[in-house]
């Protein structure tokens, strides 16, 4: 099956640091695809490129085998990649009108089926009416999820979705992450610093340095038989850079 | 302080007796007003959020016009618009329909449009400013158009754009120098109660000027309080 993304010899500066960095780089439809990395390693800024959201300064970026012009990107793509980010942005409203505000971007006014059923999934029923600004770290993490799912995307990046929460949080999370992919085959790119989380969802592992793609493999290769030492560090909880 | 009691008492009266004159005044002020607000936010509120949220060359230029605007003496710009619209000024040989002519309510309009709209833009680009990026970026990233983007943005700062309006509202509502030079305090058609306030005082007729006081203190006071109101539910 043709990749969803290629990308080809990618890069992004900021001033003249060049943040991204990428020579090639495949995602294939229906893949969880963990994006590992410390810190300004280049992950975040590559899930807005992915999202369309920051045009490359140098390179080509294919969606469905387009290449992608940034300036004159079609609506109906851009609708189809969402971000989960890792601070939840949510609207001054309650947590029912931050998951319909999605639908209502598209002109879509029906959608209290989908929205019950999605509240339902992350646990948050009971705090349908309540307002965004009065919910803990976990829950408005879990309704920035939900407000993304609802929209049932081609395409999920999910950029540290369950960075500082709890374990309850993380596993309902990850199991609502799982459900997903196989039961809709949605795409997705998970970036996170926790090693394990990538081992227990992805498919593939990319670590990333520098900006660079340093080493991509499916699960099992990238943990057990890595080919890059600055892999095998990682992998262990060494620092690397 | 008899004669400050005195006409306290009887401009509560006129107030509350309903006085044809009184009520005059009050209408022109809040038509003049008013319609100002309105033509001010129709063009300062859309244009605060892009100076907010845009990055141009000479946008700091053009902040720093702005913040120089919101500073404007009324009395200046009374001369600034009379020169505008007299005979021998800008506009008013070009004897368009649209242009206002002096001592008009319409001229009036002209002049508290010019003090309000650099404050509505200032106060509305400010509060969009304060809206997080990165809410922006999660709405971009939801599906939203550019102009879908402005509007959320706008909606979200909706509590900054309303003291945007009222601190617009308080700045015109109060003034008496612009009003004062375009409109000539006409009786029956231009007067407002700033002017009238001035002339009756001059004429010795307190009770008139302490009742138009007492009511323009009271509008000042509803537009402070709500204006504390708006900002305190942002905290």
């Amino acid at each position: 099956m043709a990749p969803i993304y290629e990308l080809s010899r990618v890069t992004r500066l900021y001033g003249s640091r060049r943040v991204v960095n990428i020579e090639a780089l495949e995602i294939h439809p229906g893949e969880i695809l963990a994006v590992v990395g410390p810190s300004g390693a280049g992950k975040s800024t590559l899930l807005r490129l992915l999202n369309f959201l920051e045009a490359p300064d140098g390179g080509i970026v294919r969606f469905h085998q387009q290449a992608m012009d940034y300036f004159h990107v079609p609506l109906q793509i851009q609708r189809s990649v969402t971000t989960v980010f890792q601070n939840p942005a949510l609207l001054t409203a309650s947590v029912v009108a931050n998951l319909q505000f999605g639908l209502r971007l598209r002109g879509l006014k029906d959608g209290r089926k989908e929205v019950s059923q999605i509240l339902d999934q992350l646990g948050l029923t009971h705090l349908k009416q309540a307002p965004a600004d009065t919910l803990s770290g976990g829950e408005a993490q879990r309704v920035a999820l939900a407000r993304a799912l609802v929209l049932n995307p081609e395409v999920l990046l999910l950029d540290e979705p369950t960075a500082n929460l709890d374990p309850y949080n993380v596993e309902l999370i990850e199991s609502v992450i799982r459900e997903l992919n196989s039961s809709h085959q949605v795409t997705m790119v998970l970036v996170t610093h926790n090693v394990f989380q990538a081992r227990r969802l992805a498919d593939r592992v990319a670590l990333m340095l520098n900006g660079e793609i340093i080493e991509i493999a499916d699960t099992q290769t990238f943990f057990e038989k890595p080919q890059d030492g600055r892999t095998h560090a990682f992998t262990r909880g060494e620092m690397v850079w | 302080m008899e004669t400050i009691f005195s006409g306290i008492t009887q401009g509560l009266q006129l107030f509350l007796s309903g006085d044809p004159e009184l009520w005059k005044i009050i209408g022109v002020s809040a038509q003049v007003s008013g319609a100002a607000l309105l033509i001010s936010a129709i063009f300062g509120i859309p244009l605060g959020a892009l100076l907010g949220l845009s990055r141009f060359p000479g946008r700091r230029m053009i902040q720093a016009f702005i913040y120089t605007g919101m500073g404007l003496p009324p009395v200046v710009v009374g001369l600034a618009v009379y020169l505008a619209l007299s005979n021998n000024g800008l506009l008013g040989p070009l004897q368009q329909t649209w242009i206002p002519k002096l001592f008009t309510v319409e001229a009036m309009i002209a002049a508290q449009v010019v003090i309000a709209t650099p404050l509505v833009i200032g106060y509305t680009m400010s509060a969009v400013g304060e809206v997080s990026p990165n809410l922006r970026l999660q709405v971009r990233s939801l599906g939203a158009t550019r102009m879908q983007v402005l509007g959320v943005t706008l909606r979200e700062a909706r509590r900054g754009v309303l003291v945007a309006l009222i601190g617009g509202l308080g700045s015109i509502i109060s003034e008496v120098g612009a009003v004062q030079m375009v409109g000539g305090n006409i009786d029956g058609s231009t007067r407002v109660m700033t002017t009238a306030i001035m002339l009756e005082t001059r004429r010795g007729n307190f009770e008139l000027a302490i009742g138009l006081g007492i009511i323009l203190l009271g509008i000042a006071f509803i537009i402070n309080l709500s204006a504390a109101q708006l900002q305190g539910k942002g905290h």
